[in-house]
């Protein structure tokens, strides 16, 4: 192997940050190449659009080019006499099979294919199967749809004005756009310290205003899915880009009326997910009916348009925040009031109890006395969804609003903003921590981890040269402002207890077989999903690091209900807090059944047995021990077992968290801004993130660069901005913009390491870490660069449009399009 | 229309509608689906071959504008059971996750290399600029692509060596 020269790789500008070059297998934890990749680098890869079936036909749906009208009629019969097209189906067709609308994730109802009214534009209207794709595409401009346009709801703000249009006139005795109201945190004793501060001198109140926009999780594989229902054994398989597998074979059952043994739902390889691909969509039920009528596998794979302009989207969170803080920047309370726009129905995915997710730890990193938010849903003319794209059930929204509130405060009280966040963060002695909205955060040590990346930001060096910059700025001279902004999150990730957390009514538990062969190789079945983020890999590293075997002895089987225990999917950065739980769990039970095994095979009691070394062995004799392989094949010998093993050392489990794990870093942006164009660069970024202990320090890298690109994305470039007839101005990569390479800076990635207290082997999430807790800090990055022309906020996206008008002292409106 | 394109090194000839896309052709015609296809707009570069030696996305280009000329997909990379040195520097450099870029990002990149040996990481974030990748940004991906060309520079000096010790015993 050739040994590379640490300078010539981008971005290492510390000689302490080593290339990550995985080494060769590794006993349990530490950095090793994937498993996975061997079929990815070939193009050998297995997507869902990559499966082809005997006689299988295409869909491809017809939908509304409009965002709220009337269906008078529909014609089909010029696309049904297209020689290629089998079937046309119509909302009508699904109303006489009872499929017209399905539940959502959120108790709500949705429609499959539009009935009475389109409630959004790119919403589906019908369904065309035929021969192949590009017949199917000809024969949509063949159906004939006669619309009666009616006035949208598009301006959240508004949707609950008296005189407002009904978005869902479908629900019997609807009469407004309200959803839900939820609340959080004590009211009263949050008033009560507001209150005290309005009168006291030494103390004030900081208010602020700050959108969330819309925007999508863009996978770079778009949703679709392959149905299959054989008309002789009745049994369903479906093929489709889900990250719940499991989840959605018992909701097809309980919406179709399918028996669920016979229904197998296959999640093969997924081109990336970040929520998008948690709930079910209209196209997967159109193409399972499309089989069941036509008797042929049917595959619909919906284009990029459809993708952003149908499927789940995230965020749409309008907030004001209020702060209550002495005048010395000791912060009491806050009190947050949200407007939600959920769009034209509630498909959340959330666990039933928190309709607006776990935005209750808006109280983020910080010690407060008291704390209370309202959050209000309401419908609008607008694709569905609101829970997506690695946002850790709205934590996104959470972390953004309070970490732009701790930088108003230090605007306003002319504090900086790292010494504002290290007088109010908690300290390592206040964990477990009980915040002022009930959450009970585990563990961590955040002064620390601040430090660490200040440090590594070089915090004093940066502010000395954006004061530099400025002086010469003032001057007259033409120069880029520098921006330094910081962000502290906490996350709260692993949902969730059983008790408190399920989705329509599952439990959010996972589920691990592990199965070791004769010969000592394993075979570990999981209820976790991959979208890339290595769970072939690391969860046999888990294992491996159990059992004292080789992780390449190991393969986890994932994706295939069939094949792989019931549990609720990957999502949420939920897989290593409850599955790699689940994983470490049911290996310990192999190992206790082997160590019977062992016993008998040593000739010795189980209890004079000790686990040393990845091995049996008897307790003061190195000399006597078994390995697990030795212990695998005497277990399926003739040897005589005794009681408590009947023959092999398999094992299944079920794991239920006692709690979620609190993951959390420290992150600074360093931005350069023109203010004459509105130009933003993000010249560094430095995440020191703490997510427990690292399964695989490299593939936890790999996730927390990913999720920096998707701040730079969701701060900067992405939004989905609508006009006030209802179109939709993100509907596609040349609308929606995503990073590149050249948007991106060479990451700078540090870490602490605090072990949650209560996960088996100290792991908590880091999947969404990054998505969550760096647009805070690019968002206070560019603000802070603005200083000299007075800005105190900007919503994101912050295009050079959005910069340059704050710049101006007049804030762009990014959500809607007007001037 | 009836057209004749080497795919990987092997000649096909195939009857096909004018409209079909060079994308299409490669996955559904010839099976080869280690091209992927993501946007319409020519945005995402997952469906990146080279058309000819030259990195193009195969979504807009027409199967029809392939008649008689060469096309190297990502089935093609490898040598055998030996892999590419920017397939291993991928691997080695975990410069992918859920695999969907991938072969875009590999095809262009090996493009580079075959006319840069020796590019700077800044070359290399240029050279896929037009492409998105949704998992890795993009760090490890430039890594993957200095870890090869790292590679191949060493075993390039190695060979002249033992050339060199060759002519003089």
């Amino acid at each position: 192997m050739t040994s590379i020269d640490d300078s010539r790789i981008a971005g290492v500008q510390d000689p302490s940050v080593q290339i990550h070059a995985a080494p060769e297998t590794p006993q349990g934890y530490g950095s090793m190449k994937r498993k996975e990749d061997a079929r990815f680098v070939r193009g050998r890869g297995h997507y869902v659009d990559d499966i082809v079936l005997p006689g299988m036909l295409h869909g491809a749906v017809l939908r509304s080019p409009l965002a709220h009208a009337r269906i008078v009629s529909i014609d089909t019969s010029a696309a049904e006499a297209h020689p290629k097209v089998h079937a046309v189906i119509t909302g009508e067709t699904l109303a006489g099979l009872g499929l017209a609308w399905m539940p959502t994730l959120s108790y709500d109802t949705q429609a499959v294919l539009a009935t009475d009214k389109v409630r959004f534009q790119g919403q589906e209207v019908a369904f065309v199967v035929a021969d192949d794709k590009y017949s199917a595409r000809d024969a949509l401009a063949l159906i004939d749809v006669e619309y009666e346009p009616l006035t949208p709801v598009i301006d959240a703000k508004t949707a609950l004005d008296r005189g407002s249009p009904v978005v869902r006139d479908d629900k019997e005795g609807k009469t407004d756009n309200h959803i839900f109201d939820w609340e959080s945190g004590d009211s009263a004793a949050t008033d009560k310290v507001f209150a005290e501060a309005e009168a006291a001198e030494d103390q004030v109140v900081v208010t602020a205003d700050v959108l969330y926009p819309r925007v999508h999780p863009a996978p770079l594989e778009t949703c679709g899915a392959l149905a299959d229902m054989d008309p002789v054994t009745g049994k369903l398989t479906l093929w489709t880009t889900t990250q719940a597998p499991h989840a959605h074979r018992t909701l097809y059952a309980m919406v179709a009326g399918l028996p669920e043994h016979k229904i197998r739902v296959v999640s093969p390889d997924i081109g990336g997910g970040f929520g998008n691909k948690v709930g079910i969509y209209p196209g997967y039920v159109c193409a399972i009916v499309a089989s069941i009528v036509t008797g042929k596998p049917v595959k619909w794979m919906e284009d990029r348009s459809e993708n952003l302009m149908s499927t789940s989207f995230a965020r749409d969170y309008h907030m004001r925040g209020e702060v209550a803080v002495t005048k010395d920047g000791r912060i009491r309370a806050v009190r947050v009031d949200v407007l939600a726009d959920h769009g034209a129905f509630n498909a959340t995915a959330q666990p039933t109890k928190f309709p607006a997710g776990f935005f209750g730890v808006f109280t983020g990193s910080y010690d407060l006395e008291a704390a209370h938010c309202a959050v209000t849903g309401v419908y609008t003319n607008k694709a569905s969804g609101g829970v997506a794209y690695a946002c850790s059930f709205r934590i996104t929204e959470a972390v953004y609003l309070i970490e732009r509130l701790v930088d108003i405060v230090a605007h306003d009280l002319e504090m900086d903003p790292a010494e504002l966040r290290m007088k109010n963060l908690l300290h390592a002695d206040q964990f477990p921590y009980q915040s002022a909205t009930g959450w009970v955060y585990d563990s961590g040590d955040y002064p620390h981890t601040l430090q660490v990346a200040l440090d590594k930001a070089g915090y004093q060096e940066l502010r000395a040269e954006q004061a530099e910059r400025r002086r010469r700025h003032e001057a007259g001279e033409r120069v880029d402002l520098l921006g330094i902004g910081l962000s502290f999150f906490t996350e709260a990730v692993g949902a969730g207890p059983r008790r408190e957390m399920d989705i329509l009514g599952l439990g959010m538990a996972d589920g691990a077989d592990l199965r070791v062969h004769p010969t000592g190789k394993a075979v570990l079945g999981i209820s976790a999903q991959t979208q890339g983020q290595g769970h072939e890999t690391t969860f046999a590293q888990i294992v491996a690091a159990e059992l004292g075997m080789s992780p390449d002895d190991i393969e986890v089987v994932h994706g295939d209900t069939d094949l792989t225990p019931f549990g609720l999917g990957t999502y949420g950065s939920r897989s290593t807090p409850v599955s790699g739980a689940a994983t470490a769990m049911v290996a310990r039970k192999v190992r206790e059944r082997a160590r019977i095994v062992a016993a008998a095979m040593l000739e010795v009691s189980a209890d004079d047995l000790e686990w040393n070394d990845g091995r049996w062995q008897v307790a003061g004799d190195p000399e006597a021990s078994k390995t697990i392989a030795e212990i695998a094949l005497a277990a399926h010998s003739s040897l005589e077992l005794p009681e408590g093993v009947e023959g092999h050392l398999d094992a299944s489990c079920v794991y239920n968290p006692p709690n979620l794990t609190y993951p959390c870093g420290a992150y600074v942006a360093v931005v350069d801004v023109d203010p004459r164009t509105g130009t933003v660069n993000v010249r560094r970024f430095i995440a020191v993130d703490d997510c427990g202990v690292r399964i695989n320090p490299m593939i936890v890298e790999g996730q927390v660069h990913g999720g920096l690109a998707d701040g730079v994305g969701m701060a900067l470039m992405q939004g989905i901005a609508f006009d006030l007839d209802g179109n939709c101005l993100g509907g596609s990569m040349m609308d929606y913009l995503l990073p590149t390479s050249l948007e991106c800076p060479s990451w700078e990635l540090g870490e602490t390491v605090t072990p949650s207290p209560h996960h088996p082997i100290g792991a908590k999430g880091i999947g969404e870490s990054a998505t969550v807790g760096s647009p805070p800090a690019i968002v206070n990055a560019v603000v802070d660069a603005l200083g000299p022309y007075g800005v105190r906020h900007a919503d994101m996206p912050l295009t050079p449009a959005a910069v340059w008008s704050a710049a101006q002292g007049r804030p762009l409106r990014t959500d809607l399009a007007i001037t | 229309m009836e057209i004749t394109v080497r795919v990987n090194g092997e000649q096909v000839v195939r009857d096909v509608e004018p409209r079909l896309l060079l994308t299409h052709f490669l996955r559904d015609e010839l099976r080869l689906t280690g091209t992927h296809w993501g946007c319409d707009t020519t945005n995402c570069g997952a469906c990146v071959v080279r058309l000819d030696g030259s990195p193009v996305k195969s979504c807009t280009v027409l199967a029809v504008m392939a008649d008689g000329a060469s096309v190297d997909t990502v089935e093609g990379l490898a040598h055998g059971a030996e892999l590419d040195p920017v397939q291993e520097g991928f691997v080695t450099c975990h410069g992918l996750q859920c695999g969907f870029c991938t072969p875009g990002m590999l095809m262009t990149s090996r493009a580079l290399l075959d006319r840069d040996p020796d590019p700077s990481p800044q070359a290399i974030r240029e050279a896929i600029s037009g492409q998105v990748c949704r998992c890795t940004g993009y760090e490890n991906i430039v890594r993957a692509v200095r870890w090869a060309a790292e590679k191949e520079t060493a075993e390039e000096t190695a060979e002249k060596e033992a050339s060199k010790e060759e002519v003089t015993p």
